[in-house]
């Protein structure tokens, strides 16, 4: 039996019904997605059942998960930022700037860690051997970037507005555009990868990947300002998005080496 | 709202998690994630096993990310693990002479995963460990899980984490050596043998 759009939207608002009657009840807020959230299909088989083992970090300052990797400029290329610069033509697309700082937990920058972001490109198509939707491919686009952040946590990217993609968790499932973002903290506790929204899209209601994040605050996280400021004359529209970590870090003088 | 007030700090919460799914392979895997060890050196070991689903598929699009202490128990800080060729923008790879303590490897087509690195050394009360961060489609937040090496029963013993385990759990957290210096270690993300993950508080 094919699955539609509707049994998905009956399954992520029970879901968060579910979810507004714990918070109700008295359970904590959740920032993140269950890991099994059954709307998106692919969490099915590969979330554990049983719960994780809690490790008091406070407890061992010596744990090596408190620690992050080291990156540098030798990891990265001047241009890797600017994503419309890898090949030799002009990739097709709206030009796009996003920009913002990235914080821990305690609103304290996160500064020389390593920013990854990859995307579809303006035609919704990764340029992915595996990836069958039948978009152009763009040649002078591939859709990964690097940067590091500043001394105030600070990173910019320029890029092409990524277009939304059909995928096949459902009949007629389409995700809403977004650029996945891989990050680093001061410890390697506060790893994340996520994506981020544009504002005002029309497909957040029907993608389970962001109904995933069943806080209703939380889930407005996801999703940039469009910041007219971060806009260059005649170039880019600018958006603007802070990048909280969470998990337990060093403290700040022990961070500072 | 995604500008962050950070002098209100009952604004400052944290940015949720979400799948890498299917398409990273482009962007994150880089030449040489998994060789982490320098060249030749004597203290290098092979981690590898299976990245398995709950009906025991290897996942073909996982992410492994390896993080781990140099021999004496000193963390790296020395960066050059994604090493850039600033006139192709390709990749150089390592040196082959620093040890950064950290690689990314993906999964291949069954589902296999290694890395070869350098044999950690013991920090504060734990055992000697490799920590491991897991990254799949279909997983929306990663899983921390931790690779510890047989050989010292007095050392897993006294470690916190393996001390509060059952056996049955525990033992999914230490690899089997099959030959001097090679480890096996699966990873069971659902079901029966389920691997032990982590959460960080």
């Amino acid at each position: 039996m094919t699955l539609t759009q509707h049994d998905i939207d009956q399954e992520i608002a029970a879901e968060h019904a579910a979810y507004e009657k714990r918070v109700a009840d008295g359970a904590p807020v959740e920032h993140h997605p269950r890991r099994g959230y059954a709307p998106y299909r692919s969490s099915v088989l590969r979330h554990p059942k049983q719960p994780p083992v809690v490790v008091d970090a406070s407890r061992d300052p010596e744990l090596v998960e408190l620690h992050s990797p080291a990156f540098g400029h030798r990891d990265v290329t001047e241009i890797d930022n600017d994503l419309t610069r890898h090949h030799r033509g002009e990739p097709v697309g709206e030009r796009i700037t996003v920009s913002g700082r990235l914080l821990d937990r305690d609103g304290r920058p996160v500064r020389g860690q390593l920013i990854e972001i990859w995307q579809a490109n303006s035609a919704g198509r990764y340029a992915h051997q595996r990836e069958q939707h039948d978009a152009p491919l763009d040649p002078n686009f591939t859709g990964f970037g690097r940067t590091l952040t500043g001394a105030d946590g600070t990173y910019r990217f320029t890029t092409i507005q990524p277009g939304p993609y059909p995928w096949r968790n459902h009949d007629n499932a389409w995700r809403p555009a977004h650029i996945h973002f891989s990050l680093f903290g001061s410890a390697f506790t506060q790893r994340l990868v996520t994506q981020m929204y544009f504002p005002n899209d029309p497909l957040f209601p029907y993608d389970p990947i962001l109904q995933s994040v069943t806080d209703d605050a939380a889930r407005q996280r996801l999703i940039a300002t469009y910041d007219h400021n971060l806009s260059v004359p005649e170039f880019s529209l600018g958006y603007h998005w802070d990048i909280v970590l969470d998990g337990p870090a060093a403290t700040w003088i022990e961070e500072g080496r | 709202m995604t500008k962050i007030d950070t002098s209100r700090p009952e604004s400052v919460l944290p940015t949720p998690s979400h799948t890498v799914g299917p398409f990273y392979g482009y962007a994150l895997p880089f030449r040489g994630g998994e060789d982490i060890a320098p060249l030749g050196h004597p203290d290098t070991i092979t981690v590898h096993g299976y990245v398995y689903d709950g009906e025991g598929v290897g996942l073909p699009d996982a992410l492994v990310e390896v993080w781990g202490a140099d021999p004496e128990g000193n963390v790296p800080a020395v960066d050059g693990s994604i090493r850039r060729d600033p006139a192709s923008g390709g990749y150089v790879g390592r040196n082959g002479v620093e040890f950064t303590g950290w690689g990314r490897i993906q999964t291949d087509a069954d589902g296999h995963w290694y890395a070869r690195t350098l044999r950690p050394g013991a920090r504060g009360d734990s055992a000697p460990y490799l920590s491991v961060c897991v990254f799949a489609r279909g997983l929306l937040m990663h899983l921390f899980t931790r690779v510890y090496l047989p050989g010292d029963p007095a050392a897993l013993a006294a470690d916190p984490l393996l001390a509060g385990l059952d056996d049955a759990r525990r033992e999914t957290l230490v690899a089997r050596e099959e030959t001097a210096g090679t480890y096996r270690f699966d990873i069971r993300l659902q079901g029966e043998g389920e691997t032990v993950f982590l959460e960080f508080t």
